[in-house]
C-alpha cells in the first residue's frame, strides 16, 4: 500500500520530461485500406462476417499489432518507459473484447476495444463519437448573446465553469469589465458546481468498484447543490445563467441560508466518505496503485486537473492564471504523489473541502452593487424602462434578435473546471456571431490518455481507471 | 500575461531563446496571449525545440477556416504550456486551402494524436506522419468535413447508417 498523499500549497517543482525519439515512420494504411485489414483480422477469415457489419466502426478500430504503427500509444509506452514487453504479435494468445459503447460504466457512450492477454490488458484503444452533435458547428449560428445556452450543454456536470469559460472570452474580446458583485456571484456558482461535480464521482466511483452506498450518499449531497442551483437560475442543469456581462440574475432572497445549508451538511457527508473509504481494504485494495500515470506522460498527453495534481504537479489554473477575481480568495492546492486512482480520490475530496472554504469566503465577503456591467452595447435595458421608452424597447429588441457585434480577433480563455483544464478558443470577425469556437475539453485528453493509465493492468482495473478520469462524454464528443 | 515587457524573465528569456533559433518566426501577443505565428515546414522543430527549452505541455490543438485570407485559407493552432513559468505559448500555423497539409506533432507530443484527427475529421486538414489518421467524431463513411465554412448547415441530408436487423 502506498503512503497516503501528501497536501501542499503552492506550485512544486516537477521532473523534466525524458526525452524520447520519434516513432519510427512506418506504413500508414489508408482508411479503407485499414477497413479492409480490420474486417479481415476480426473475422479470421476473408468471408464476410456478418454480425460484425452492424456494428463496424472500420478504420477507426483497433487493427492487428503488425499494422498498428500508433501500437505504442495504445500500449502505453510513448513517454520513456519501458515496462512494456511483448511476448509475440498479436493474434495468437491474445482476445479483442469490446466495452460499451452502451455500458453504464463507460459514464456515458465511449467505447473501449482491449486486447487481452489472459487477465492483462495488453492494448487498450478508445473509440468516441456517439455522441458527436456538432456544437462547435452550432455554435457559430448563434450569437455571442445565445452561446452559452450551447456551451452549458457540453459538459453537464460542470455547466457553470462552460458558461463561465465562453463568458470570459466574450468579455476579453469585447473588452469590457465586469463588476466585483457578477464576480463573487460566478465565483460562487463555480465552485458550488465543483462540489456537486466531484460529489458526483465520488458516488460513481464507489458505485464502479462495488461500494453501492456511496452512490447513495454522493447523490443525497449534491442534491442540496442542485437544489441550490434551482432557485438561483431556475434550472437544475444547463443554467444559461453565467453570460457575457455578468449574470444573469441577482441571487434571490435567502440564498445565504442555502449556501448556510451546503456548507453545514456537505462537510458532514464529506466526512461519512472518508470513515467509509479512507482506510476500507477493499476500497484501496481496488484503488492504491491502480491506473498510474506520471507527471510527465500527464503533460504530453495533455491530462489536466486531478489527474495531473494527483501525480504530484500543484498545477491549478485558479493559482497560475486567476480569473474572475478567484485569486481574492484563500485556498490550497491539494497534490497526490502516487498517480494513482487513490490520490486521486483524496485529491478531489480535498478539493470539495477547498472549494466549500471558497463558498464561505465568498458568502461572507459578497460586495454589493450591480449582478452585470452598465456597457449598454452588452445589457439590455431595465424591464421597467421599455414600458416608458421608446429607444429602450428598440434597444431590447436588437440585443434579443440581433445579438452584440464583438470586435474582430481571437483569444484562448482557460478555466479550472472540475476535471481540468477547460478552454476555448474563440474567433471572431467583427459580427454578432462568432467565427468558430473550439471547445478545449479536459474528458477529451484524458480519454485519450486512458491507454498510458491502463497499460498492463488486469481487465478489473479498468472500470476503476475509467471512473477515475471522470470522463464526460458530452465533453469528448461535443 | 500580457505584452512581452511585462513577462516574468525566465518566461521572456525562453521567447527570446525561440525567437533566436527560428528567424522566421514572428513572435507577437493578442489581447494578453503570447502567440507565434511558425511557418508551416518549421513547427516540428519549433514544437520540439519548445518543449526542450520547457514548454513540455501539451494542451491544445485545433483549425480554424478563413475562407479567403492571404496568408492561406485555414490555420493550425496548437497551445502549448509550461507548467513551471506559467507561461502559455499559442503557435499559429497558415495552412492553404489548395494543400491542406500539416506535419504531425504526434512524434514530439503524443497527446496531439486525437486533436489531429479531430481537426482531419472536421476539417480535411492531413497531417503528415500521423500514424494513423482516420476519422475521429464522425462515422467512416461520412462525406465532407462538416467545419469547413463552405460545408452548409442543415443543407445535406442527415447520413446514418441504414437501421437493419441483426441476423
Amino acid at each position: 500500500m502506498s503512503n497516503p498523499p501528501d497536501f501542499v500549497t503552492g506550485e512544486t517543482e516537477a521532473p523534466e520530461m525524458v526525452n524520447r525519439p520519434a516513432p519510427p515512420p512506418g506504413p500508414v494504411p489508408a482508411a479503407e485500406e485499414r477497413r479492409t485489414l480490420h474486417d479481415l483480422w476480426m473475422a479470421g477469415t476473408e468471408a464476410p462476417r456478418e454480425v460484425a457489419r452492424f456494428t463496424s466502426e472500420g478504420a477507426q478500430e483497433m487493427l492487428a499489432e503488425e499494422q498498428e504503427p500508433i501500437l505504442a500509444g495504445q500500449m502505453g509506452a510513448l513517454v520513456g518507459d519501458d515496462y512494456l514487453s511483448r511476448p509475440g504479435p498479436s493474434g495468437e494468445d491474445t482476445q479483442v473484447i469490446n466495452m460499451g459503447p452502451q455500458h453504464p460504466s463507460t459514464h456515458g457512450v465511449l467505447r473501449l476495444q482491449v486486447e487481452l492477454e489472459g487477465e492483462t490488458i495488453r492494448r487498450v484503444k478508445p473509440i468516441i463519437g456517439y455522441l458527436h452533435t456538432g456544437m462547435e458547428k452550432t455554435a457559430e449560428a448563434l450569437t455571442f448573446a445565445q452561446g452559452p445556452t450551447n456551451v452549458t450543454r457540453m459538459d453537464y456536470l460542470s455547466p457553470f465553469h462552460e458558461e463561465l469559460c465562453f463568458s470570459l472570452a466574450t468579455e476579453r474580446l469585447l473588452g469590457v469589465e465586469v463588476p466585483p458583485r457578477a464576480q463573487a456571484i460566478r465565483v460562487l456558482m463555480t465552485e458550488v458546481n465543483r462540489v456537486a461535480s466531484h460529489l458526483i464521482w465520488v458516488a460513481t466511483q464507489g458505485m464502479d468498484i462495488g461500494a453501492l452506498s456511496m452512490m447513495l450518499y454522493g447523490w443525497r449531497e449534491r442534491e442540496l447543490c442542485l437544489a441550490f442551483f434551482e432557485r438561483v437560475t431556475g434550472l437544475r442543469m444547463n443554467h444559461n445563467y453565467i453570460r457575457p456581462g455578468g449574470v444573469a440574475a441577482d441571487l434571490p432572497d435567502g440564498w445565504e441560508d442555502d449556501v448556510a445549508g451546503i456548507l453545514a451538511k456537505v462537510p458532514p457527508g464529506i466526512a461519512d466518505y472518508q470513515d467509509l473509504l479512507d482506510d476500507n481494504p477493499i476500497f484501496r485494495e481496488r484503488t492504491v496503485g491502480v491506473g498510474v500515470i506520471t507527471a510527465e506522460e500527464c503533460r504530453a498527453y495533455g491530462v489536466t486537473g486531478p489527474i495531473l495534481r494527483a501525480s504530484g504537479v500543484a498545477w491549478d489554473l485558479r493559482r497560475a492564471f486567476p480569473y474572475s477575481g478567484i485569486d481574492r480568495y484563500e485556498f490550497e492546492v491539494p497534490i497526490g504523489n502516487g498517480g494513482d486512482v487513490y490520490d486521486r480520490y483524496r485529491v478531489r475530496i480535498e478539493e470539495m473541502k477547498q472549494s466549500l472554504r471558497i463558498v464561505a469566503q465568498v458568502a461572507e465577503t459578497m460586495p454589493p452593487g450591480d449582478y452585470r456591467t452598465d456597457d449598454l452595447k452588452v445589457t439590455p435595458p431595465p424591464r421597467a424602462r421599455l414600458d416608458q421608452s421608446m429607444e429602450a424597447l428598440i434597444h431590447h429588441f436588437k440585443l434579443f434578435t440581433e445579438g452584440f457585434k464583438v470586435p474582430a480577433g481571437e483569444v484562448y480563455e482557460a478555466v479550472e473546471s472540475p476535471r481540468g483544464e477547460l478552454g476555448m478558443y474563440l474567433v471572431s470577425n467583427g459580427e454578432a456571431k462568432p467565427w468558430r469556437l473550439h471547445v478545449r475539453g479536459p474528458s477529451f485528453a484524458h480519454v485519450q490518455a486512458l491507454p498510458v493509465m491502463l497499460a498492463d493492468s488486469l481487465i478489473a482495473d479498468t472500470v476503476a481507471t475509467l471512473a477515475s478520469a471522470d470522463p464526460v462524454l458530452g465533453d469528448v464528443d461535443r | 500575461m500580457s505584452d512581452p515587457a511585462s513577462l516574468p524573465d525566465r518566461a521572456a528569456a525562453l521567447l527570446a531563446g525561440l525567437a533566436e533559433q527560428f528567424p522566421r518566426a514572428r513572435f507577437g501577443s493578442s489581447l494578453g496571449d503570447q502567440v507565434v505565428r511558425v511557418e508551416r515546414d518549421d513547427l516540428v522543430a519549433f514544437a520540439s525545440a519548445a518543449r526542450e527549452t520547457g514548454l513540455t505541455a501539451f494542451v491544445d490543438l485545433c483549425a480554424v477556416d478563413y475562407l479567403d485570407r492571404p496568408e492561406g485559407r485555414f490555420e493550425v493552432v496548437v497551445v502549448l504550456l509550461s507548467t513551471r513559468l506559467c507561461l502559455r505559448l499559442r503557435l499559429l500555423v497558415a495552412v492553404p486551402g489548395e494543400d491542406p497539409q500539416v506535419p504531425s506533432l504526434t512524434g514530439v507530443f503524443p497527446g496531439a494524436n486525437f486533436y489531429e484527427r479531430e481537426a482531419y475529421d472536421l476539417f480535411g486538414i492531413a497531417f503528415s506522419g500521423h500514424p494513423e489518421l482516420t476519422r475521429l467524431l464522425l462515422p467512416d463513411e461520412w462525406e465532407g468535413h462538416p467545419l469547413r465554412k463552405d460545408h452548409p448547415v442543415g443543407a445535406v441530408p442527415v447520413q446514418f447508417k441504414a437501421v437493419e436487423q441483426a441476423p
